[in-house]
């Protein structure tokens, strides 16, 4: 039986919007370095593939929402931050496609992957519902929509730009982690050359948003092509995912529901013509996860009250016991998934609920690592280094 | 108390004085070397470590310069990563005004200083040229009469999103459910360079503002630093011209409502020890040849010539041709603009005098070691330095990587501290107490919006 794959999405206190609010969290630690790498360091302790770190260029809370976590520290930073404190699990940052520069993030996660040694991965995300942030950078204006934008087809054009952007964004970033082979670097005394200038290569990217020259100004990373990795919700980004990702997250309500998506996700490898590797496919899920029965549950709905709304989320949402979750993942993994990405509900708590309940129980199953086997994020999803698109050899 | 010394460490990484044929030239891109620098400079002390920046590899004659070291990091990247091995040691990255945007960097360096509990810097640069645009969405379209201005209003717009927040924003009061004040992070800038309105989303920084570093030598550049920086760089390595870089630059402070010690000077160094002067010497002359390759030192001419030099033999006589004084056969690199024409004169006489092969001449024109002796006499050249005010303190440039500085370390820093010159300790957790710099004034942006 092949084992599941499974990483967590760390986000601020946890995603619960009341999770700060919880016993458990450490809401004045959140802008600390120690924060975070306890937090890596659960989840290493758990053997888990990955964690990614959720980030935006603006605040994540509407203003007049004073009692919701605001503020967030550059998730790339943060990961770097994280790279020495930890040895084995992989690190992926989110990186907003819409208002930074394609140059800067592939140097950042390729420098990442030298500082982890081959443990970084990337999480493309176009800025999606927060328009409003577009004020932060000035130099672009987006149409306003009356209506979330994804409801209206002028909208759904606008996120289909949004998406080619982003393709073209993670196309760039690719071409630069290829831009130098591997043994651009020769050190030949005898000619006095440090490099071999025909082993570096411009990548010469021309879209709608921004050309690219290169080459990078930063080697080829341990990884050759670190992890590429995006969430999708529908047919657009499937079509995004299968271009440039080697794993995409899905929003699954129920197992029929991941027998379809898995179904559209395929289906979306063939219209853009994927070749190499199919997408590894991951279902992200909300957890709460509490050994006693029904105190998952309230744990949640007391937060809901602090909140003033039940929690809603484009994942499904679970609140149980390890044991019950352990049910749901292998019968959902059959409907054809690699893997799950769990959003803990409140950190560090329901970490530690997938880390030393879950990750157990699924281990007692026959369904999880017991140890790394890998020393690399591509080696921990069996990934092999890819060969490099320019060289001749 | 005798003034004190401030030492900064740069990771030598890409430039033509990293020699990189030396058997124990190590990774220029391995993490374990920036590590290695690092708890070098933590273990003698030193203010903070830093690391310079291009953002796109030099051409020579059309094609990638291949003959010294390139290929580096993301600066913030890697020393997010360093703040995990360090504790106390500053980390000061470059970070280009003229590819990025304001919202970002100013929230990219907040990151930093709050992971490392208050130890970021920013050395502000600007570009111009549409050569390094091509790596970006913007490219190229600065004009160089703009960059100081577009800098100036940069860090500015930085300043005023790091002060969107004050001290106390951050309640994160379960109790009360107020996780921060109302408002928090709301900015708005409207000027010549940026309109940027909104919410800031990162707490202000422990240290309020991170260290501002500038290390321009123009006129525009002194002001700059005289209005806005804490530390500048210069190239001024001599008694004499230091004392008066120091004296300029002070002396422009007032006009700006600041103290003399709100600046601190910082040449860029370098140096040799030797068990005697004379074996210092020694081995100085023999790092300079290791600097300066055959192959380099045609290279080098070829960026003044503006001509390809291939033909010419290194080991014989300057070109007689007269050089190209068009566009020129370098990019990416600051070193050859201005008057070249009077740059070839000057070598062909000094040549001419003293009977100087190419390679001979570029050894000689290039000399950068400031201090060559024996530890003993280095640390009292430094001393002296800055007791006479040429300097507040030093970047050091090793040539090696990464173990360029260790024997500084061992043998000059103590030397230093016994003098009662430089700290036997770190005095306090961040890079401003370091320096002996005084906090930013708090939050002025959020009192006006309290006003208002």
């Amino acid at each position: 039986m092949t084992g599941l794959h499974l990483s967590v999405a760390l986000n601020d206190a946890g995603w619960h919007p009341a999770a700060w609010r919880d016993p458990a969290a450490r809401p004045g630690a959140l802008f600390t370095a120690g924060y975070w790498t306890d937090l890596a360091a659960e989840a290493e302790r758990g053997l888990l593939d990955f964690l990614t770190i959720e980030d935006s260029l603006g605040p994540q809370a509407p203003d007049d929402r004073a009692d919701r976590v605001v503020g967030r520290l550059d998730a790339v930073l943060l990961a770097a931050r994280l790279a020495p404190a930890t040895s084995r699990i992989g690190l992926v940052p989110t990186a907003i496609t819409t208002h930074t520069e394609p140059f800067h993030v592939s140097i950042g996660i390729a420098s990442l992957d030298y500082a982890s040694r081959g443990r970084a991965g990337l999480r493309p995300q176009v800025v999606g519902a927060r328009l409003s942030d577009t004020a932060h950078f000035g130099r672009r204006t987006f149409p306003e929509f009356d209506k979330p934008w994804y409801s209206t087809p002028e909208g759904k054009t606008f996120s289909a730009e949004l998406f080619a952007e982003a393709a073209d964004f993670v196309e760039v970033v690719r071409r630069l982690w290829d831009s130098w082979e591997d043994d651009a670097e020769i050190r030949d005394a005898a000619t006095g050359r440090f490099l071999d200038r025909d082993k570096l290569h411009y990548i010469d990217f021309q879209g709608a948003h921004f050309n690219v020259r290169g080459p990078s100004i930063t080697p080829r990373p341990p990884q050759g092509q670190p992890l590429v990795t995006a969430l999708a919700h529908d047919v657009v980004p499937y079509e995004f995912a299968a271009r440039g990702a080697d794993v995409v997250y899905v929003t699954p309500h129920s197992r029929a529901d991941a027998v379809t998506i898995v179904a559209q996700v395929r289906e979306a490898e063939r219209t853009v013509g994927r070749v190499g590797e199919p997408l590894k496919v991951f279902a992200d899920l909300v957890v709460f996860l509490d050994e006693a029965p029904g105190a998952a549950s309230a744990r949640k709905a007391r937060l809901d009250d602090l909140d003033g709304a039940a929690l809603t989320s484009d994942a499904e949402i679970f609140a149980g016991t390890p044991g019950d979750l352990a049910d749901l993942l292998l019968d959902w993994r059959d409907a054809g998934l690699d893997g799950f990405r769990l959003r803990p509900g409140v950190l560090p708590s329901d970490l530690e609920g997938i880390t030393r309940g879950l990750v157990p129980v699924l281990q007692g199953r026959g369904a999880f690592r017991t140890a790394y086997d890998a020393e690399t994020l591509r080696g921990h999803l069996g990934l092999s280094r890819p060969a490099n698109r320019y060289a001749t050899a | 108390m005798p003034k004190q010394i401030h030492l900064a460490a740069h990771f030598p990484g890409v430039n033509n004085t990293t020699v990189w044929t030396d058997p124990r030239s190590a990774s220029q891109i391995d993490f374990g070397s920036f590590v290695h620098l690092a708890e070098t400079a933590e273990r003698g002390k030193f203010d903070f470590f830093f690391l310079a920046e291009g953002l796109r590899l030099r051409e020579m004659k059309g094609r990638i310069h291949d003959l010294d070291v390139a290929g580096r990091p993301e600066s913030l990247t890697v020393l997010s990563a360093l703040s995990a091995v360090t504790t106390r040691l500053g980390l000061a990255a470059t970070v280009n005004s003229t590819f990025n945007e304001p919202y970002e960097v100013a929230r990219r360096l907040a990151t930093v200083d709050h992971l490392s509990g208050g130890r970021a810097a920013w050395n502000v640069v600007t570009s111009w040229d549409a050569f390094t645009g091509e790596n970006f969405r913007r490219g190229g379209y600065l004009d160089e009469a703009d960059r100081y201005a577009r800098a100036a209003e940069f860090l500015h717009t930085a300043r005023e999103l790091w002060d969107s927040w004050a001290d106390g924003d951050l309640p994160a009061d379960p109790a009360a459910g107020e996780f921060a004040r109302p408002g928090a992070g709301a900015f708005a800038h409207h000027g010549a360079q940026f309109g940027i309105a909104g919410r800031f989303n990162a707490p202000r920084p422990p240290q309020g503002h991170p260290v501002i570093i500038q290390a321009g030598d123009s006129y525009e550049g002194r002001e700059f630093a005289a209005a806005d920086a804490d530390v500048i760089f210069s190239r001024h390595g001599t008694l004499e011209d230091g004392r008066a870089f120091y004296k300029d630059v002070k002396g422009r402070l007032a006009r700006y409502g600041r103290r003399p010690a709100d600046l601190k000077i910082m040449p860029a160094v370098t140096y040799v020890l030797g068990d005697t002067e004379e074996d210092a010497a020694e081995r100085a002359a023999e790092i300079r040849r290791a600097q300066v390759s055959p192959q380099n030192a045609i290279a080098f001419l070829e960026g003044y010539w503006g001509r390809d030099l291939s033909a010419y033999d290194p080991d014989g006589p300057l070109p007689d041709i007269d050089p190209d004084l068009g566009d020129g056969v370098s990019q990416g690199r600051a070193q050859f603009r201005g008057d070249r024409a009077e740059t070839v004169r000057r070598w062909r006489e000094l040549a001419g005098e003293r009977g100087l092969s190419i390679r001979e001449l570029v050894i000689e024109a290039t000399a950068r070691q400031t201090f060559v002796g024996t530890a003993r006499s280095v640390a009292d050249r430094i001393d002296e330095f800055v007791q006479t005010d040429a300097a507040d303190g030093f970047v050091f440039v090793p040539h090696l990587t990464p173990g360029g500085l260790d024997d500084l370390v061992e043998h000059v820093v103590p030397l230093l501290q016994e003098k009662g010159v430089f700290r036997a300790d770190y005095t306090g957790p961040t890079l401003r107490d370091h320096l002996g710099l005084r906090p930013p004034a708090a939050g002025s942006a959020r009192s006006e919006r309290e006003a208002s």
